[in-house]
């Protein structure tokens, strides 16, 4: 359990970890919180030949909210952003969501633009993103681009960011005002990934609606127009449409039933908290 | 006296301010020779295949590699492993023709450290043969299963039938009903936070080998160890570190390591490191055993059981690894549980799988029996219309028994079992919690309550496991029995005591305890004494019963240091007795004080008596010899070798332990919350009540991991799918619940300290005694472990719910 052999580049700047990428290209990886990637150096399921660390780069720490919605920049911990003072009242559904993800200590590490670049199928900030809305900005020595949060998860551990490309920072969109949100996840014990993970969003046009830890990526729908009592035959027919998992933790009979006997209650919490204008 | 004195309190442990400032010194903090080497070990990644070539020319061309071992080499320079029963299975540390389990050592690659070790392993090429695997253990004894070691010509690796009463006739007997319960008790294992670690070197000039190694016995491993190498014992030299993080059993499992890093020290001349990693530890560090079994009991109408038949296949894994098939009969002592029933059929088998080789584990045997036995024991309550409660206590040994001998020859020492199940009840709050469950189920909730009695061996015999023999196969061998627990005390010039146990504990407090028990016998305080319990077979005093293991501390090594301390005493009583003129019966010891005891005034210091054989020995009164260390030794008396109709003691004391508790099934997860638990015991004398409270609540969180969550799962071609703690769940503080522990303890009169154990009983009793209450919140006959929320939720769905 000891890592093959890598250079350490702890970048001073964004152009000097953009750089690094630029020169190592497939052979490099970004290190953040080290969170997932630390056990997979370890059991040598990534082997980069060059590590580079931004995580102690001071201009990558920011939390920044404004008019468009909450943006990041990629060194950001999952626990700065939870302790951040404005969460709860301007983007509810993180702050309901976020103290799922794993214990204390990784969220101390963790950062959230790392979750979302690592793309495991049963994190959390991946389906949150995905059912907020937002972009992730990404930066490499070819030039800077936003990706939209319904193009960036391509599959299990799979993104739209090319190799030579740092995720720079992520953007939540904003709620439209009065939409109400509800999350919920079942896991086996206290901190674990999620066997599966229900987010929705009802505003006043209908609700939008996410699973994680049922497929590759998070899956999204949008039911517009969605009252109460049409719930439970949306989620039903969702159910029986997908095709979800079956591994050691969970077969797929057990996710399907936790999607709708969850995702009942998530649809109908999230649009009993949806208030008029 | 001494021991009243000890009893209830609970004074700091010694060994924690080193704990808590990180300043333990485990194994692998400890320096290393120089030009030690770093070991990486090769394993298999098939569970069953022949090694046709190992190729080790890219790796040795790794700077710093200095050398890869192969079986091979191994096999030339020892002999295998002896085993319990006899069997043409050959174990050896590390796989030679053929690997047998996912995990097993193929190959040991030594380089200038870790790191280069590993990179160097990914480039020994082996080439394999992969042959079919037999992985279910009753696959396994089938004839289309495949074989695992060929000279034996099949999987069975050891059968014996026992009969005792007269179990066909009750069975008979129309007035009685049978029951009866199968079940698969699945593979888990305690996980120490530490894994196992060694340094091992080969010293050619006096052909001995030296292994510091958190080894925590029971050494009657050490000669099995010493004849494998084909060295006298004493050329064998175990060295324990000063902590070890935990081991519940499984470092028990270093032995194998041990030999085969004395080994890689011998053929590459250097000495030779080796530390664990978590994911060897999770594959092949070692397990509790999964076991089949089928039970019947014939129960008359009233609920009272007059006989159980136990049909037994126990999956040791690849290999008989020393000390198996203990862990199966551990237990045959106590085939009866907490009741009284004096006909018994047994029949064990033990069968050899393409799985790794168990070996100790916290509730040794335990578990695999109270989990079909208590089961039943509620299956019975159902089929009669009665509570599972009354069932318990109408089949409950009566304290007028006591000692009560089992019907396979079992001395239940002491206790009042009835008396702990109705402490339980009313310290426990049976009557509100039937309330709560009921007010439950009103609502349409699915709670439940579960049961559990379990008696608790301490203290094992070293002769249980040669039960396994037939007696004329016994006969041929000489008898095996007892248990020999050491203790030496010695005082210093200063009047300083030191105490030196050859008792390896983990993490348990020895220290702290056994200068508790012997403080009082000498009038000293606390500080005075300093315990030593760092265990060197070149230099102190030990046994092939020493170690830590069957919760052997409390009764039988501190009886040694009770017996150790007195005899100190009586030495140095004698000498007083002379410079007083009184009788040495008349001195007392007392706040570090010596005095006759119609004259206190008179009395001197402690240190000042003490000193005395040390500098003036030539003024010791005629006769008396010097006072200055003592080595005793204790073997309960009541562990004799098995009798020739197959009876065997198998331990010296025996606690009890009563459980219940209350869950909550969520009817859309399958989650189980513990709404409540209690745990009562009879451990006899408490010595610390803090550690024993410690060691119920420790106990509970492993048997409550096996009941919910742990299991080493394979598939069936014989991959091993728990390699990581991503895939070995285990409760952490927010899984485990506060536990309500109730100490209704009978003092033994087996052991000097009036001490039973009480480490593992919990673990026996918890998986069971969740399980009960699940299918009792379910309303089902029988559930299988562990109780993972995918697996409830299919019973939820077959109930439509
Ligand atoms: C015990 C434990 C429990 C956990 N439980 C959960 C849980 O319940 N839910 C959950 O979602 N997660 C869980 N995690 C994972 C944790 O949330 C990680 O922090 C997160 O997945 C990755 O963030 P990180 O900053 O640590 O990224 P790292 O581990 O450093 O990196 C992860 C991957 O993302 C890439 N990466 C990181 N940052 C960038 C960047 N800026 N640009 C490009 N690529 C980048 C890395 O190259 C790597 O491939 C758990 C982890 C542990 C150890």
């Amino acid at each position: 359990m000891k890592p093959s052999e890598f250079d350490y580049i702890r970048a001073a700047d964004v152009e000097e970890a953009v750089t690094a990428l630029a020169n190592a290209g497939e052979d490099a990886r970004v290190i953040a919180g080290g969170q997932s990637l630390g056990p997979m150096l370890n059991l040598r399921l990534a082997r980069p030949e060059v590590l580079i660390d931004i995580s102690k780069t001071p201009s990558l720490q920011q939390i920044k909210w404004d008019e468009h919605g909450l943006t990041l920049k990629c060194s950001a911990t999952q626990a700065a952003l939870l302790a951040d003072a404005a969460l709860l009242d301007r983007q509810p559904l993180l702050a309901d969501a976020m103290p799922w993800i794993g214990h204390v200590q990784t969220r101390a590490r963790g950062t959230v633009c790392g979750s979302l670049a690592h793309a495991d199928p049963a994190a959390e900030l991946p389906l949150l993103f995905s059912v907020m809305g937002g972009s992730v900005f990404a930066r490499s020595a070819r030039g800077d681009r936003e990706i939209p949060s319904k193009d960036f998860y391509l599959g299990m551990f799979e993104t739209a960011l090319a190799p030579d490309e740092l995720l720079l920072s992520v953007r939540f969109d904003l709620p439209k005002v009065g939409t109400g949100h509800a999350f919920k996840e079942v896991a086996e014990r206290h901190g674990d990934f999620a066997i599966v993970a229900v987010a929705a969003m009802a505003d006043a046009g209908g609700v939008t609606f996410g699973l994680g830890g049922v497929s590759d990526r998070p899956i999204i729908v949008r039911w517009e127009g969605l009252d109460l009592s049409g719930v439970r035959d949306a989620v039903e027919e969702l159910a029986l449409g997908i095709d979800p998992y079956d591994d050691q933790k969970a077969d797929a009979t057990y996710r399907r039933r936790l999607v709708r006997k969850l995702g009942t209650r998530v649809a109908t919490e999230a649009l009993e908290r949806r208030h008029a204008l | 006296m001494a021991n009243e004195m000890a009893s209830g309190q609970s004074p700091e442990r010694v060994e924690d301010a080193a704990l808590l400032m990180g300043k333990g010194r485990f194994v692998d903090d400890l320096g290393v020779p120089p030009g030690t080497l770093h070991a990486a070990i090769l394993r298999s990644p098939h569970p069953h295949a022949e090694i046709l070539d190992i190729c080790a020319t890219e790796a040795l061309a790794l700077p710093g590699v200095v050398s890869v071992v192969t079986g091979r080499d191994i096999e030339k320079l020892m002999r295998p492993f002896l085993v319990a029963v006899r069997s043409r299975i050959e174990h050896y540390p590390i796989a030679i023709d053929r690997a047998r389990y996912v995990g097993e050592p193929v190959a040991v690659v030594l380089a200038r450290n870790r790191y280069i070790a590993e990179d160097a392993a990914e480039l020994v090429e082996v080439s394999y043969r992969p042959l079919a695997a037999a992985v279910d253990p009753e696959f396994a004894l089938t004839n289309g299963a495949s074989v695992l070691h060929p000279s034996q010509g099949s999987n069975l690796a050891s059968e014996r039938s026992f009969s005792y009463g007269e179990p066909e006739l009750v069975f008979a007997n129309p007035e009685n009903r049978t029951f009866e319960i199968q079940v698969r008790y699945p593979r888990s294992m305690a996980t120490p936070i530490e894994c196992m670690g060694l340094i091992a070197s080969y010293d050619s000039a006096e052909d001995a080998y030296e292994v510091t190694t958190h080894f925590q016995g029971p050494y009657a491993v050490h000669p099995v160890m010493a004849m494998a190498l084909g060295v006298p014992a004493n050329r064998l030299r175990i060295k324990t570190p000063p902590d070890s993080g935990g081991s519940f059993g499984i470092k028990q499992g270093v032995a194998p390591y041990a030999v085969l890093m004395g080994l890689a020290s011998r053929v590459s001349g250097r000495p030779v490191k080796w530390i664990e990693d978590r994911m060897e530890h999770l594959t092949a560090a070692g397990s509790a055993t999964n076991r089949v079994v089928n039970l019947k009991a014939a129960v008359d109408g009233a609920g009272r059981i007059h006989a159980l038949d136990w049909d037994q296949i126990e999956d040791v894994g690849a290999y008989l690894k020393a000390p198996e098939p203990a862990t199966l009969y551990r237990m045959h002592t106590a085939m009866t549980g907490a009741y009284a029933v004096s006909n018994l059929s047994i029949r064990n088998r033990v069968v050899v799988t393409n799985k790794t080789p168990t070996g100790l584990n916290r509730g040794f045997g335990g578990p695999q029996v109270y989990f079909p036995l208590e089961q039943l024991v509620r299956r019975i309550a159902i089929g009669l219309g009665l509570d599972p409660l009354e069932v318990i206590q109408r089949n409950l040994v009566p304290a007028i028994a006591m000692p009560y001998i089992t019907a396979s020859g079992g001395r239940y020492d002491s206790g009042d079992y009835a008396n702990v199940v109705a402490r339980a009840a009313q310290d426990g709050g049976l009557t509100e919690l039937k309330a709560r469950r009921d007010a439950a189920r009103a609502q349409g909730r699915l709670y439940g309550i579960g049961y559990a009695a379990c008696v608790e061996p301490t203290i094992s015999n070293m002769g249980y496991i040669t039960t396994a023999l037939t007696p004329e196969e016994r006969e041929r061998s000489g008898p095996k029995g007892g248990a020999q627990a050491t203790a030496t005390v010695s005082v210093d010039a200063l009047g300083g005591v030191s105490i030196t146990i050859a008792s390896v504990p983990q993490g348990q407090g020895h220290r702290t305890v056994m200068a508790q028990v012997v403080a009082p016998i000498l009038g000293i305080d606390l500080a005075s004494i300093r315990v030593s319990s760092e265990l060197d077979t070149g230099r102190d005093v030990w046994s092939i019963a020493s170690g830590n293991y069957s919760c052997r501390f409390a009764g039988a090594v501190c009886s040694a240091g009770v017996r150790a301390a007195s005899e100190l005493r009586g030495r140095l009583a004698r000498i007083a007795a002379a410079k007083f003129d009184c009788e040495p019966n008349d001195v007392e010891f007392e706040n570090s004080k010596v005095f006759p005891k119609d004259a206190p005034e008179k009395g001197i210091d402690f240190k000042r008596l003490a000193g005395e054989s040390h500098w003036a020995a030539s003024t010791l009164p005629q006769g008396v010899g010097p006072a200055i260390s003592v080595t005793a030794h204790f073997s309960p008396d009541v562990l004799q070798p098995p009798d020739p109709e197959d009876r065997i003691n198998g331990s010296a004391a025996y606690g009890f332990v009563f459980d219940f508790c209350g869950v909550e099934v969520d009817p859309d997860t399958g989650h189980i919350h513990i709404d409540k638990y209690v745990s009562a015991h009879d451990a006899g004398v408490i010595l610390h009540q803090g550690m024993a409270d410690g060691q119920t609540q420790g106990g509970f969180a492993q048997g409550l991991g096996a009941a919910l969550m742990e299991e080493l799962v394979y598939d069936e071609e014989g991959n091993f799918l728990a390699a990581t703690l991503a895939d070995y769940p285990l409760p952490t503080a927010c899984e485990v619940p506060d536990l309500k522990i109730i100490h209704a303890g009978t003092k033994t009169p087996v052991t000097l300290t009036g001490a039973k154990g009480i480490g593992e009983g919990t673990t026996m009793s918890a998986p069971v005694c969740l399980a009960n209450a699940v299918s009792d919140a379910l309303n089902i006959e029988q559930i299988e472990l562990p109780l993972r929320p995918s697996r409830v939720a299919a019973i939820l769905e077959a109930q439509g719910r």
